[in-house]
């Protein structure tokens, strides 16, 4: 498969009165064309900021890039110049934010705002872009595309909204297109359905998706691949398959665990104690380690490495290490892993 | 069956009545809450759910129908004795952890706020024991009574608005979307306080929510509301199974689920109000299809999920 992004041993730091934040500590991942990447993570754990700093949005004046590169089409990203920054952003990188409100501007109307990013990159004239401006709300799904276009954000609903703002980052199909809790702030009723247009419009325009969540559920129905975040770090990153059934780090366990199933007993819940890592000082050994029961005296001293669980699976834990004692995962996570051919408490196919 | 705490009787609250913008946000909508249990209350945004909860604390004053509390009503004439000693058993839990404490508050004001109104704290040290024990009691410390709100986390500061809604020692809760705002992991540890705190305390929570699968966890009962009224009630584990309106159907549908497989065969059903077909002066009401389990439904739906139950025996 075609990479189209590679992000290299990546590390930014923002410039506080408090001192250096590390938000980034080291990310490395690649997006292949045509698939969907999820980042999972808590809040504060870098994943907005991974993708805010692949689109250059982060304030100069306190965000530096310490180290690592941001590889698109043979460019490196973090050594452009704004100008020439410019020109990919909207065109060849688009995003979608979480807020559709606030991500409109409230007193233009919205045809002109779709019109802008295609006049901006394409050589075309104000009619042509008016036209493509109505094919692509005609695409998005709203009904009267014409009489929409003199509209303002304030007449439409959340989930037209979030609609036209998928129209605006598709007006030059991109090459990536960078989710930011697209659905967050929708129903589920109609996150339902912008999940379903997103999906049915990558097929069209075969685009390449980085959708930022903290839902899981969400994950499992849009992802081909997840990347788990902690800390400023990946700390798991495979198939959605293998991230949901065969689950190696600790951390990506009780995310998992603290999940009610539909079908959930009364049980208590699973809840990962304590909090998320001050990042002024981050942790010398796995960042994780002080909330984890799985931690060991190595998680203290020693970041792990990533250990390689499959060709396309990985896990920065010590658990992986040949030495490591083995462990039993939570309950929860052993009936995941029992559907999960290759995980060692897989049970035969279920047919 | 267990008592009853709470009886809402067609309750209707609409806004600019009279204008050409009136909006009837609730229109009529009946159920009891009973002693200790948890009712959640389930519906997407501006279907009226919180109105409902806000009009049953009496923070609207409702347009029509009755709030019985222990056969009390709520929205009845009462002086402002009768109304304080009622306000105490009564509190309320926001969806923004940020926007629903007072920023230039300490902690200690915050929380002994109702302490104070209800004149509950004999002394000085008397108040502040009690804000330390009701910290401790949402997993926070002593050392938090000095600080203000900024310096909390979103958990942390949910935490203090259970805190707060504990310090008047009340009988029922009205958690408007208390984990809304929260992360996954944080969810969980709050949905866990409330429901030890319920276990401790015999409190009754009315618990407003979007999230289905966590509102699954946490309910005895749920309630499905729909452009202000209430189209499904029943006990969590039926309604999941068993949901009979159409709307319950489209609801349950489109939850997505940790689960990839799941995920690859889900078919999400839409909902069309006109599926109903009902016809003028149909008497479209809240029926009784199974024990407990109430439908909106006309006269001759009311057969139909009859005939279709009886065929699934």
């Amino acid at each position: 498969m075609e990479k189209i992004l590679q992000v290299k041993d990546l590390e930014l730091s923002f410039h506080t009165y408090g001192g250096e934040v590390k938000a980034i500590r080291g990310v490395n991942f690649d997006l292949y064309k045509g698939e969907t990447l999820a980042i999972v993570g808590e809040s504060g754990s870098g994943k907005s900021v991974t993708t805010k700093s692949i689109m250059r949005l982060l304030p100069e004046e306190s965000a530096e890039f310490k180290n690592g590169e941001i590889l698109f089409g043979g460019r490196d990203l973090t050594k452009l110049s704004d100008k020439e920054m410019q020109k990919i952003r909207g065109k060849d990188i688009s995003m979608i934010f979480q807020d559709p409100m606030t991500s409109l501007n409230p007193t233009m109307p919205v045809g002109r705002q779709i019109t802008e990013p295609i006049l901006k990159h394409q050589n075309i004239n104000k009619d042509e872009a008016k036209k493509l401006a109505i094919d692509l709300l005609r695409l998005v799904g709203m009904p009267k595309p014409e009489l929409r276009m003199k509209q303002y954000p304030h007449q439409f609903s959340g989930g037209q909204r979030q609609r036209i703002v998928i129209a605006i980052a598709l007006a030059c199909n991109p090459q990536i297109l960078i989710a930011d809790e697209p659905t967050t702030a929708l129903d589920v009723t109609i996150q339902a359905q912008i999940l379903e247009l997103m999906k049915d419009l990558q097929k069209k325009i075969d685009t390449s998706i980085i959708f930022i969540t903290h839902d899981l559920g969400v994950v499992a129905n849009v992802a081909d691949r997840v990347a788990v975040m902690y800390g400023g770090k990946i700390v798991e990153i495979g198939t959605v398959d293998e991230i949901f059934y065969n689950p190696q780090h600790p951390y990506t366990w009780g995310l998992l665990s603290s999940m009610p199933s539909m079908d959930a007993e009364d049980a208590k819940l699973y809840a990962i104690p304590g909090t998320p890592p001050d990042l002024l000082n981050p942790p010398k050994g796995d960042a994780f380690a002080l909330r984890s029961e799985y931690a060991m005296k190595i998680d203290m001293e020693q970041p792990p490495p990533f250990f390689k669980v499959s060709d396309t699976h990985m896990a920065a834990t010590w658990l992986l290490h040949p030495e490591a004692p083995a462990v039993e995962p939570p309950e929860m996570v052993i009936e995941r892993m029992k559907k999960f051919p290759g995980s060692r408490y897989y049970e035969g196919s279920a047919n | 069956m267990a008592e009853k705490l709470l009886e809402i009787k067609n309750l209707k609250q609409h806004f600019n009545v009279g204008k050409a913008n009136e909006v009837k946000a609730v229109d009529g909508i009946s159920f009891d809450i009973y002693k200790g249990e948890t009712l959640g209350l389930v519906g997407e945004s501006g279907c009226g759910k919180s109105t409902t909860g806000r009009s049953i604390i009496r923070l609207y004053d409702a347009t029509d129908g009755e709030v019985l509390y222990e056969g009390e009503s709520v929205h009845g004439k009462k002086n402002k004795k009768d109304l304080k000693k009622f306000n105490r058993k009564m509190q309320m839990i926001f969806q923004d952890p940020y926007a629903s404490l007072n920023q230039r508050m300490k902690v200690m004001d915050i929380i002994a706020e109702g302490i104070d109104i209800h004149g509950l704290a004999k002394d000085a040290s008397d108040r502040k024991r009690m804000v330390y024990d009701l910290l401790e009691t949402v997993g926070l410390n002593k050392e938090h009574a000095n600080r203000y709100p900024h310096e909390f986390s979103g958990g942390q500061r949910q935490r203090l608005g259970i805190a707060r809604a504990l310090a008047v020692d009340p009988d029922f809760i009205i958690a408007d979307e208390p984990i809304s705002a929260l992360d996954v992991s944080i969810q969980a540890q709050v949905v866990n306080l409330l429901k030890e705190l319920q276990e401790e305390k015999g409190l009754t929570y009315l618990f407003i929510a979007h999230d289905l699968s966590m509102v699954k966890y946490i309910s005895d009962r749920i309630g499905v509301m729909y452009f202000g009224k209430l189209v499904e009630l029943a006990p969590a584990d039926e309604l999941y199974e068993n949901p009979m309106h159409p709307y319950t159907q489209s609801l349950l549908s489109a939850i997505p689920l940790p689960d990839p497989n799941y995920e690859r065969n889900r078919t999400r059903k839409a909902y069309d109000p006109a599926v109903h077909n009902y016809a003028d002066g149909e008497d479209v009401k809240m029926r009784e299809v199974s024990p407990n389990h109430f439908v909106d439904c006309s006269e001759k739906e009311f057969a139909e999920i009859q005939e279709h139950l009886a065929a699934k025996k």
